[in-house]
C-alpha cells in the first residue's frame, strides 16, 4: 500500500518509486534521522530536482538508494528501480543492480576521478570488468560520450590524467563515465555547486542536452537558479521531509509552501535597487537533534497558526501536486 | 602540456631520470652490489679463512699482504667479509621490506576500504601481533623451521607488516569517502578491484617513503638476530654483524667499524634518496 494518498500510481513510466524512505544515523549522542519518511516517484524521461538547504536530507535520500550511506547509517522504508528493491537488499545484488541501471555525478569534480588512473582507464574499466565490451567498442563509446557531454579533442584528453583537465572539464569527464553502462537513471548531486558560474551554464547545459535524449535525471541541489529551466518537477525538501511536490512551473509562479516561497523570495534579483537588503529566511532550520513537534518549518514561518505548532502537516495532492502544509498559500501568490 | 601523458609507468622512469639525486643513488648502489658480488674474485681470500702469516692476526689495510681493507680480530679478509655482508644485508632488507609491504598493504588496504566490524577485527588482530613480543615469535619460527636466511626475512617481514599495515589503513580509511569511489562502487565494480585499482594505487606514495625507513630498519633487526645467534651463521656475515664486531675494537683496529659502517651508511643514504625519488616520479600529479 502507498502511504500517500493519491500520489501517482506505479507504473511503467514511474523509474524509481521511493516509499516512506527513512534515513537513520546512529551517533554517539543516539539515533539521528535525516531524512524523515519520504515518498516520492522518479518518471521516465523527466528531470526531477530536488532542492533543499544544507541538511534538509536531499543527499543522503538518494545515497541511502544508492547504498552509499556512512557506516552508521541505515536507510528503512523502501525504493524501487524499476520494481527492484534497492533497500536493505543484500549488498552484491546491489552491486550488479546499481552498476547497470544507475549513474552518479557527484558534487566534488576535484575528486571525482581516481587520480592516477587516464580518463580512458577509468571510463572503459566498468564495462571492460564485465567483459560487456571489446577494448575497441569501449574506446569507441568512451570517445563518443565525451564529444557529446562537450570535451573537445576526446582522443587527447582520453590518454590524459585528471590533473591535466579544469574542474568543469572533469566534471564533464564524470558525467560521461556515469553514462558508460547505458544507465536508466542517473542523479547528480549538486553538480554545478563547486564549479564557476560560466562553467556551471556549460554543465547545465550537458544535463539539458541528455534531458533532450530521453534520460531520466535526478538533480539534487540548493539552487533554485539551477532548477530553472532544466528541471520539470521540483520537490522541496524541508528538515529530511518533502514539504512540496510539483511542476517547476507551478513552483515557481504559484508555490503553495511557504518555504517554497520564501526561498523563491530569497533569490537576489538583478532588478533590486542598488543597495537593497538581500531576502532571506529569519531562524534556523531544527537541529538534527532536537524533537519535532509540529511543523518543522513552523518557527521561521510568516504564517504559521497555532494548529502549526501542534501537529506536523502531511505531504497531500491536490490537483496534481503536493504540499505539506497546514495553511497553504493560494495559488498564484508570487513573491 | 598538450601531448598525451605517457603511461603511468614509462611516466615515472622519465620523472625519476630527471632527479639528479635518485639516479646517482641509484647508480651507487648498482655499483655497490656489482662490486660486492664481483670483488671478492680479485681476492687471494676467502670469507672464512685466517691469515696465519700475520702477527697480529688483526692487520690494518694495506697493499703489501693483499688484505685492502684489513682484517678482522681472526685474521680474515674484511675486503672480502664486507662485499658478503653487503650482499646478505642487502637481500635481507629487500626481500624482508619486500614481505612486510605485500602483507601490509593488502591487510591494511582491504581494513580501511571495507570498514566497520571488518575493520575492526582486522585492526584488532594487528593489535594483538603487537602485544607479542617480536622476538619470542622470532625464536619460535627458528626453533620450529630451522635456521636459514630465507627464515630471516620471512620472520622480519612478518613483524614488519603491522605498521606497514596501520599506515595504509589509515590512508584507505580516508580515500573510501573519495567521491571516485562512490563512482566505482556506484557502477558496480567488485571491492576487489576498487581496493587494488583505487585505493592502493593512491597510498604507493606514502608505502614507498615508509619502505625506505623500512630497509633499514631492517637491516639493523638482523644485526640484532645475528647477535644472538637467531641470524646470519658464521661464518657467513652481514652489515650488522661487523659493524657490531668492529664497535668492539673500535679503539684498537678503528678500521674493522669504519669500513662497514661506511658501506651500511651509504646504503641507506642511497634508499632514502632513492625512495624520495620514486615518491616523486610514482605520483601523477608532481611535475
Amino acid at each position: 500500500m502507498r502511504s500517500t494518498p493519491g500520489s501517482a500510481e506505479v507504473t511503467d513510466a514511474t523509474v524509481l518509486a521511493i516509499d516512506g524512505l527513512r534515513v537513520v544515523f546512529d551517533t554517539e549522542q543516539g539515533p539521528v534521522q535525516a531524512v524523515r519518511g519520504v515518498t516520492m516517484d522518479v518518471m521516465a524521461g523527466e528531470c526531477l530536482a530536488v532542492v533543499g538547504e544544507s541538511g534538509s536530507g536531499k543527499s543522503q535520500l538518494f545515497l541511502a538508494c544508492l547504498g552509499l550511506l556512512a557506516g552508521n547509517g541505515r536507510a528503512l522504508g523502501s525504493a524501487r528501480l524499476q520494481g527492484a528493491e534497492l533497500v536493505g537488499g543484500e549488498e552484491r545484488g546491489l552491486a550488479s543492480l546499481r552498476g547497470a541501471a544507475v549513474g552518479l555525478v557527484s558534487q566534488d569534480p576535484m575528486n571525482a576521478l581516481t587520480p592516477h588512473l587516464r580518463i580512458g582507464e577509468q571510463l572503459t574499466e566498468f564495462v571492460l570488468d564485465r567483459g560487456r565490451m571489446t577494448r575497441p567498442e569501449a574506446r569507441g563509446r568512451a570517445l563518443e560520450l565525451l564529444r557529446s557531454v562537450g570535451i573537445a579533442d576526446p582522443e587527447t584528453r582520453y590518454d590524459q590524467y585528471p590533473h591535466e583537465l579544469s574542474g568543469g572539464q572533469r566534471q564533464r569527464v564524470a558525467i560521461a563515465m556515469a553514462l558508460m553502462p547505458g544507465p536508466v537513471l542517473l542523479i547528480a548531486d549538486e553538480p554545478t555547486t563547486a564549479l564557476d558560474v560560466t562553467v556551471q551554464a556549460q554543465v547545465l547545459d550537458v544535463f539539458r542536452g541528455l534531458r533532450g535524449q530521453g534520460l531520466t535525471i535526478v538533480l539534487v541541489t540548493h539552487d533554485l537558479g539551477v532548477v530553472a529551466g532544466l528541471a520539470d518537477r521540483v520537490a522541496v525538501m524541508y528538515a529530511g521531509a518533502v514539504v512540496e511536490l510539483a511542476t517547476a512551473d507551478q513552483v515557481f509562479s504559484a508555490p503553495r509552501h511557504p518555504y517554497t516561497a520564501a526561498l523563491l523570495e530569497a533569490i537576489p534579483r538583478l532588478d533590486a535597487e542598488p543597495g537593497a537588503r538581500l531576502a532571506h529566511i529569519e531562524g534556523q532550520p531544527p537541529g538534527s537533534q532536537e524533537r519535532l513537534q509540529g511543523c518543522p518549518f513552523a518557527p521561521r514561518c510568516a504564517f504559521a497558526r497555532e494548529r502549526c505548532r501542534e501537529s506536523e502537516p502531511r505531504l497531500e495532492w491536490r490537483d496534481g501536486r503536493a504540499s505539506a502544509c497546514h495553511a497553504p498559500l493560494p495559488g498564484g501568490w508570487t513573491p | 602540456m598538450t601531448d598525451a601523458a605517457p603511461g603511468i609507468y614509462g611516466g615515472a622512469w622519465r620523472r625519476l631520470r630527471r632527479n639528479r639525486a635518485a639516479i646517482a643513488a641509484l647508480v651507487a648502489l648498482a655499483v655497490l652490489v656489482v662490486a660486492s658480488v664481483v670483488g671478492p674474485a680479485f681476492s687471494r681470500f676467502s670469507i672464512e679463512q685466517v691469515d696465519w702469516s700475520l702477527s697480529p692476526l688483526a692487520s690494518p689495510p694495506s697493499l703489501a699482504n693483499g688484505h685492502w681493507l684489513g682484517t678482522d680480530g681472526n685474521g680474515r679478509d674484511l675486503f672480502v667479509r664486507v662485499c658478503a655482508g653487503t650482499q646478505v644485508s642487502l637481500l635481507v632488507a629487500l626481500l624482508a621490506t619486500a614481505v612486510s609491504l605485500v602483507i601490509g598493504v593488502a591487510w591494511g588496504a582491504t581494513a580501511g576500504y571495507l570498514g566497520g566490524r571488518v575493520d575492526g577485527w582486522m585492526m584488532r588482530v594487528v593489535d594483538v601481533l603487537y602485544a607479542l613480543p617480536y622476538m619470542f615469535f622470532v625464536i619460535i619460527l627458528t626453533v620450529v623451521f630451522g635456521r636459514s636466511l630465507s627464515l630471516i626475512f620471512l620472520a622480519i617481514g612478518a613483524v614488519g607488516w603491522l605498521t606497514m599495515a596501520r599506515i595504509v589503513r589509515g590512508q584507505a580509511l580516508a580515500l573510501r569517502r573519495l567521491p571516485f569511489v562512490d563512482a566505482a562502487i556506484t557502477l558496480g565494480l567488485p571491492a576487489r578491484r576498487i581496493i587494488a585499482r583505487h585505493i592502493v594505487p593512491n597510498v604507493v606514495g606514502t608505502v614507498i617513503v615508509y619502505a625506505t625507513l623500512t630497509v633499514p630498519q631492517v637491516i639493523l633487526f638482523e644485526s640484532f638476530l645475528s647477535f644472538l645467534g637467531l641470524g646470519v651463521q658464521e661464518p657467513l656475515t652481514s652489515l650488522g654483524r661487523l659493524v657490531a664486531e668492529g664497535a668492539l675494537e673500535m679503539e684498537s683496529a678503528p678500521w674493522q667499524l669504519l669500513t662497514p659502517s661506511t658501506v651500511l651508511a651509504l646504503i641507506l643514504l642511497c634508499l632514502n634518496f632513492l625512495g624520495d625519488g620514486l615518491r616523486d616520479a610514482l605520483d601523477p600529479r608532481q611535475r
